[in-house]
């Protein structure tokens, strides 16, 4: 099982859920977070106007898989966020060694889907 | 001179102001999503500031000074306020200063070109708006104005009837929104999802001081705080309440639920309706009036619009431009004479003419502001391109129209 959190651009989320529907992935945990890059968060922004501390506005999806679905999983989020323009984001991929379905007390491989 | 009349007047023109900012600001402003309301808050700010300047400068002397030219246009004896001062000028108001009218009509021209705001809101450029709005002030509201409400109008003296703005204010902004909607194009991924609103409690609070100001905007076009002034406070919150309920109903019928936006929206679509008529009917034929409204409205939103599939952004057109010209004609079917003997019958009370007239005056405006809406949007189109770049439009307005951000994530 792996863990896989993504950093994309906010008007890019509604792309990359089409594209996980499209494998069957449609489970997540999206939220709202700041962030920057190489470039100090400043380039991307238009006109140079900065906001505060230069970080700029992310969405982080979080997404656990099994195995069969991680590469398909990192396709499909490089596919939807994917603008080619500096700023697209990253995919991380975590080992994951638990997972728990808290209604039924499932574990491991059935309860992440 | 009346001091009775004058504070009411005076006080109307603060209420009317009020609808401006923060009532229609915050109206729209929780309406757009959360990278573009600062960009409504500033629209209405801004237009607040430049419409009062223009006004008074020249707008207020095109639009009631002394014809100019064949019940066309006023001519420019008031420009800056020449002539104009704290005696009453008998022609609009013999109980007020001129200078109350004056301000209080000021108001009227400030909230119009105000309303138009929501169809492009969240892809036009700051200074294409800005001249987008002067010029539509100019060619548009200034001449449709005098010819309603100017001495010598032409409308005015076919004996069309707006005691309020359904026609000058409502019907012209609303007509002219949709025509700016099919010429600006869609927000980017308008075919793709539906955009939801970033706050709804302020569009409720926005709405409700719309609410709070059109008492100066309806009861204040009495120019007096007599018996008409009270008639047409009355019709007005009656219409208002029958159509806020109205559209919660419909909804209930349509969706399964009722819902805050819906019953908002349509008590401005009640506002708007009852505007040319408040002063001419009675209050049941305000009930009527009202319910009306919220059906047609609801129909040009939830069906015409997503037919079409034009992007008024905020619905001015489906609001406004409905609601108003269902209110012009409302007059023409429901004035009586014995509400307003300066008014008319209208074709329930005997009188077809003016059902006719009422008619001709929605088809001059519609044709009127339709096409000068166009040939205004060509042209600032052709100086500055009206659309911000798709970049700007993903980044939102806020940032990158006034470098600056409603809402921090971290402190």
């Amino acid at each position: 099982m792996k863990y896989i959190i993504a950093i994309i651009k906010p008007h890019k989320l509604d792309d990359v859920m089409k594209t996980l529907e499209e494998i069957d992935v449609n489970l997540m945990t999206v939220s709202n977070v700041l962030g920057r890059g190489r470039q100090m968060g400043v380039t991307e922004v238009y006109r140079g106007a900065k906001e505060v501390g230069s970080l700029l506005k992310k969405v982080k999806l979080e997404i656990a898989v099994n195995e069969d679905f991680v590469e398909p999983t990192i396709q499909a989020i490089a596919k939807g966020a994917r603008t080619g323009e500096i700023g697209d984001g990253k995919i991380f991929v975590l080992d994951l060694p638990e997972v728990v379905r808290i209604r039924t007390g499932e574990r491991g491989g059935p309860a992440i889907g | 001179m009346n001091s009775g009349d004058t504070a009411w007047v005076l006080t109307s023109s603060a209420l009317v102001l009020l609808m401006t900012l923060p009532g229609l600001a915050f109206f729209y402003g929780g309406l757009v999503r959360r990278k573009n309301v600062l960009s409504i808050l500033m629209q209405c700010l801004i237009i607040l500031c430049v419409i009062t300047l223009q006004w008074v400068l020249y707008g207020y002397s095109l639009t009631f000074g002394p014809d100019a030219f064949k019940g066309i246009i006023g001519g420019l004896d008031w420009a800056g306020l020449r002539n104009v001062g704290g005696q009453p000028n008998a022609d609009y108001a013999a109980t007020i200063p001129h200078y109350a009218f004056m301000i209080f009509q000021c108001m009227f021209a400030v909230i119009t070109p105000a309303l138009i705001i929501g169809t492009y809101a969240e892809r036009i450029k700051f200074p294409a708006f800005l001249a987008f709005t002067v010029l539509w002030a100019t060619f548009v509201y200034n001449p449709l104005g005098h010819w309603v409400w100017g001495m010598g109008g032409w409308l005015k003296d076919l004996g069309a009837l707006d005691f309020a703005g359904g026609i000058v204010v409502h019907t012209s902004s609303g007509v002219s929104a949709l025509v700016l909607a099919l010429l600006i194009g869609h927000r980017i991924g308008y075919d793709r999802r539906t955009f939801t609103p970033h706050n709804l409690p302020f569009t409720v609070l926005g709405g409700a001081l719309l609410w709070f100001g059109w008492f100066g905007f309806n009861a204040g076009s009495a120019l007096a705080a007599n018996d008409l002034a009270a008639n047409a406070f009355v019709t007005t919150t009656v219409a208002t309440a029958a159509a806020g309920f109205t559209w919660a109903l419909i909804e209930w019928m349509m969706h399964k639920a009722p819902t805050a936006l819906g019953a908002i929206s349509g008590a401005v679509a009640g506002l708007v309706a009852i505007t040319p008529a408040c002063g001419f009917v009675n209050p049941m034929n305000a009930i009527f009036i009202g319910m009306i409204a919220s059906g047609l409205c609801y129909f040009a939103i939830a069906k015409v619009k997503s037919f079409f599939k034009y992007d008024d952004s905020l619905d001015v057109f489906g609001i406004h431009g409905v609601g108003g010209i269902w209110g012009t004609l409302a007059t023409g079917l429901f004035a009586e004479k014995a509400v307003n003997e300066a008014g008319a019958n209208g074709l329930l009370f005997g009188n077809a003419e003016l059902f006719l007239i009422q008619c001709m005056l929605v088809l001059v405006t519609v044709v009127f502001a339709a096409a000068m809406t166009w040939a205004i949007f060509k042209l600032v189109d052709a100086l500055m391109c009206v659309r911000v770049a798709k970049t700007e439009e993903i980044v939102g307005l806020d940032l990158t129209q006034h470098s600056e951000s409603a809402y921090t994530l971290v402190d």
